[in-house]
C-alpha cells in the first residue's frame, strides 16, 4: 500500500468533504445550542428526523429545496420540544435530550413505516448533483478534489461562515455567548434569557437537521433504518474538540472526514487480514479519543447545563 | 407568568400518582398515531392489553420482556441516583452477553453448580469493566461520560459482530454470526413448563431488592445519595466521591451486564447481534418512570414491557407498524419528565403585573 497515492487522489479530497458535510452541520447546531448554555442530546433523533422529513418531502413531490426546509421545520420542532423542556421548565438537559431522541427517532421511523408499509427496497429520490462552478470546477486536480460537491455541501461552507460572523460581530450573537456564559448578566440588559435561548436551541436543531437531510438527499437517496448510526453523537465529541468555535469545528469535522475517507481506502489494501469491523469502529474511537485529548483544557460555556430562573440569582 | 415554588418532600400517594398519570397520557397520546394509521383506537387498546395479559401465555411472554428491562432501568437508576449519566447499558448489555457466551460454550467444561454461577459472574464483570473506562475518564481527567457511554455502545456492538463473524463463530451456524450454543448446564432453568419465562427475572428481582437495600440501609448508599444531590458539598464533607462514582460505575455496568447474561443464557442460549432491541435505551425510561426508585424499577418495567408485548400482538393483527411502541415510550419519558415538575415544585400562575409588584416587594424587603 502507497499512503502517498491516497493523499495524491482527488477522489480523497472529495470523499473527505463529502463525508465532512452533515458533521458540519450538526456540529455547528450543537455549538450554537451549547454556546446559549443547552446541551441538546436531541441531536441524533433529530438528525433521524431531518433525514426522513426531508427525504419524503422530496418523495412527495415538493422539490429538492422544499425538502430542505421541511426537514429544517422537523429539526425547529423537536428542537423546540428540547427547549421548552429545558429552558423555561429548567429540566434535565441530559434526560430531556435523550427523551426528545427517542421521540424523534421512533416517531420518525413510524411515519416511514405507516406510509410505506411494505415496501422491500426502499423508494428512491433523484438526488442533488454535484455542481458545476465555472472555471474552478476544472481546475487540474483542484477541481475535481474541492468544487464538484453538491449545494448542500456549500451550505453548510456557509452556515459556518455565517455563525462565526453572527456569534462574534453581531449583538445577537453577544446575547448567545453571554446567555451561555453569564445569564443573569444578560437579564439585567433587559435582554430575555429564555427567548434567546429557546431561539438558539430552535436554530441549532434546524441546522442539525439538515445534516441528516443531507444524508438521504445527497450522500444517498432513500431513507434507511438507523442510517444516521451515531453521527450525532460523534457531532457531540466534536463540538468539545472544537472549544465551540466555528472555525475549529470545522476543521475538526473535516479531519474527521479525512480520515474516515483514509481509513476506507486502506482498508481496501490491509482489509483481507483486518475484519471490517475494526475500521467500522475507527470514527467512535476517534471521537472518543479527541475528548480525551481536550478534557483537561476544555472550556465549557460557565453556565452550560445550568437552568436559569427569572428572578433567582 | 409561571413560577415555581419548591416543594417540601413529596408525598408517597403522590410519587405514585404522578408517573401513572404520566404513563396514561404517554397511552392517550398514542391515540394520535393509531388513528393516523388507519385503525380503530379502541380496538387497537384492547388488542395490546389482550397481548400482555391476555391468556398465561403473554403474561409469561410480557414478564420475559421485563426481565432485562430490570436489569437495564436499575443500571440507569443507580448511576442517575449519582449523577453519573450511564446512558451506555445497551452496550454494557452485550459486553455481559459476549462474556457470558464465551465462558458457556464450552471453554471451561464444569458441572452446572459451578458453570452457571461463572457464566453469571463474567457477565457481570464484563458490564461492569465496560463502565469503568468512561468512569475513570470522568473522574481523573473530567471527560463526559454520557458521549463516551453513548459511543462506546457502537464500539462494542461492532465488536461483538466482529467475534461473531470470527473467532466465536458457531462452526455448525451454517455461515450464519451467531455464537455456539451454551451449555445445557449452564442455562439458566426455566420457571414453567412450555413458557419462555426463565431465571434471569429471579436475578433482576434480586437486584432490584439489593440495590433498594444498598441504597436506603449502607453508608455506600448514603454516600451514593450525597454524592447525586450535590458533589462538592460531598467532597467538602469528606466523603469519597471518586471512589463512589467508580463504584456506581461498576455495579451500574454490571447490572446491565447481568440483563444480557440473562437474555442469552435464559431466553436465546446463544448470541447474535441482534440480541437487544434497545433494552439499554429503555432501560434509561424505565428508570425514569420509576422516580430512580429500585422498587419502582420492577413496576415501570412491567409497563414498558406490557407496551412493547402489546404493540407487537396488536401490530401483527392490525398492520400499525410496532414502531408505536417506541413512540409510546418515548411520549413516557417526556411526560414523566414534565409531570416531575409537579413533584417538585408547587406550580403557580400569576398575571405579569402582580409578579411584578411581588418582584418589587421582595427587592424592597432586601434593602
Amino acid at each position: 500500500m502507497d499512503f502517498l497515492d491516497i493523499f495524491l487522489n482527488a477522489n480523497f479530497w472529495a470523499a473527505s468533504l463529502r463525508i465532512a458535510t452533515p458533521l458540519i452541520f450538526g456540529v455547528i447546531g450543537a455549538l450554537v445550542c451549547e454556546r446559549a448554555g443547552v446541551l441538546n442530546l436531541g441531536i441524533e433523533g433529530i438528525f433521524t428526523a431531518g433525514a426522513m422529513a426531508g427525504w419524503m418531502a422530496v418523495w412527495l413531490g415538493a422539490g429538492l429545496w422544499g425538502g430542505v426546509a421541511v426537514a429544517a421545520l422537523a429539526g425547529a420542532f423537536f428542537g423546540l420540544i428540547h427547549a421548552i423542556l429545558t429552558v423555561p421548565l429548567g429540566l434535565s438537559q441530559h434526560v430531556s435530550g435523550i427523551g426528545v431522541t427517542l421521540f424523534a427517532t421512533s416517531l420518525s421511523y413510524f411515519v416511514y413505516r405507516t406510509a410505506l408499509p411494505d415496501v422491500s427496497s426502499p423508494p428512491r429520490i433523484e438526488p442533488f448533483k454535484p455542481l458545476d462552478i465555472p472555471g474552478l470546477s476544472d481546475l487540474p486536480f483542484i477541481g475535481p478534489a474541492l468544487f464538484q460537491q453538491t449545494a448542500l455541501t456549500f451550505l453548510a461552507l456557509f452556515v459556518v461562515a455565517a455563525t462565526a460572523f453572527v456569534l462574534y460581530r453581531t449583538p445577537l450573537g453577544l446575547a448567545i455567548r453571554a446567555v451561555g456564559d453569564n445569564p443573569s448578566a444578560v437579564e439585567s440588559q433587559g435582554l430575555s434569557v429564555y427567548g434567546i435561548r429557546i431561539g438558539a436551541v430552535v436554530a441549532g436543531s434546524a441546522l442539525m437537521a439538515l445534516g441528516g437531510a443531507f444524508l438521504t438527499m445527497s450522500a444517498f437517496d432513500a431513507f434507511f433504518f438507523g442510517m444516521v448510526n451515531g453521527r450525532g453523537w460523534i457531532c457531540i465529541a466534536l463540538t468539545v474538540f472544537a472549544s465551540w468555535r466555528p472555525g475549529k469545528a470545522l476543521l475538526g469535522a473535516l479531519l474527521f472526514g479525512a480520515f474516515d475517507a483514509f481509513q476506507v481506502r486502506l482498508q481496501t489494501d490491509v482489509g483481507s487480514f483486518i475484519p471490517g469491523q475494526v475500521f467500522l469502529m475507527m470514527p467512535y474511537i476517534l471521537s472518543i479519543a479527541a475528548l480525551i485529548l481536550v478534557a483537561r483544557k476544555a472550556d465549557y460555556p460557565r453556565a452550560l447545563l445550568v437552568p436559569y430562573f427569572r428572578g433567582q440569582r | 407568568m409561571i413560577r415555581f415554588e419548591p416543594r417540601e418532600p413529596a408525598s408517597l400517594p403522590r410519587l405514585i400518582l404522578i408517573p401513572v398519570a404520566a404513563a396514561l397520557i404517554a397511552l392517550l397520546l398514542a391515540a394520535l398515531p393509531i388513528s393516523a394509521a388507519g385503525v380503530n383506537v379502541l380496538e387497537a387498546y384492547g388488542l395490546m392489553g389482550k397481548g400482555a395479559f391476555g391468556s398465561l401465555f403473554s403474561f409469561t411472554e410480557m414478564l420475559t420482556r421485563a426481565t432485562p428491562l430490570i436489569l437495564t432501568g436499575l443500571a440507569a437508576a443507580l448511576a442517575f441516583r449519582a449523577k453519573l449519566w450511564n446512558i451506555g447499558a445497551e452496550g454494557q448489555l452485550y459486553a455481559g452477553a459476549l462474556a457470558a457466551v464465551a465462558v458457556g460454550t464450552g471453554w471451561i467444561d464444569a458441572p452446572g453448580v459451578i458453570l452457571l454461577p461463572l457464566v453469571v459472574f463474567a457477565g457481570a464483570l464484563a458490564g461492569g469493566a465496560v463502565m469503568l473506562g468512561p468512569t475513570l475518564l470522568k473522574t481523573r481527567l473530567g471527560v463526559d461520560e454520557v458521549v463516551t457511554t453513548l459511543l462506546l455502545n457502537f464500539v462494542i456492538l461492532l465488536f461483538v459482530q466482529m467475534m461473531l463473524e470470527g473467532p466465536m463463530q458457531d462452526p455448525m451456524g451454517m455461515g450464519w454470526p451467531q455464537s455456539e450454543p451454551i451449555l445445557d448446564q449452564a442455562i439458566l432453568p426455566k420457571l414453567m413448563d412450555r413458557m419462555r419465562i426463565h431465571g434471569g427475572l429471579i436475578i433482576a428481582l434480586a437486584a432490584a431488592l439489593a440495590i433498594h437495600i444498598l441504597l436506603k440501609r449502607t453508608v455506600w448508599g448514603f454516600e451514593i445519595r450525597a454524592v447525586g444531590e450535590n458533589a462538592s458539598a460531598a467532597a467538602h464533607a469528606g466523603l469519597p466521591v471518586r471512589a463512589t462514582f467508580i463504584r456506581v460505575g461498576l455495579l451500574s455496568g454490571a447490572l446491565a451486564g447481568l440483563a444480557g447474561v440473562g437474555e442469552v443464557a435464559g431466553l436465546k442460549g446463544y448470541l447474535t447481534a441482534d440480541l437487544s432491541p434497545g433494552f439499554g435505551y429503555s432501560g434509561i425510561v424505565v428508570a425514569m418512570l420509576a422516580g430512580l426508585n429500585p422498587i419502582g424499577v420492577v413496576v415501570a418495567a412491567l409497563f414498558i414491557a406490557s407496551i412493547f408485548v402489546g404493540a407487537d400482538s396488536m401490530s401483527r393483527a392490525t398492520g400499525v407498524s410496532n414502531y408505536l411502541a417506541d413512540l409510546i415510550v418515548a411520549m413516557a419519558l417526556i411526560s414523566v419528565l414534565v409531570s416531575g415538575l409537579f413533584l417538585r415544585f408547587r406550580i403557580k400562575f400569576i398575571r405579569p403585573h402582580a409578579a411584578a409588584a411581588s418582584t418589587q416587594a421582595a427587592s424592597q424587603e432586601t434593602k
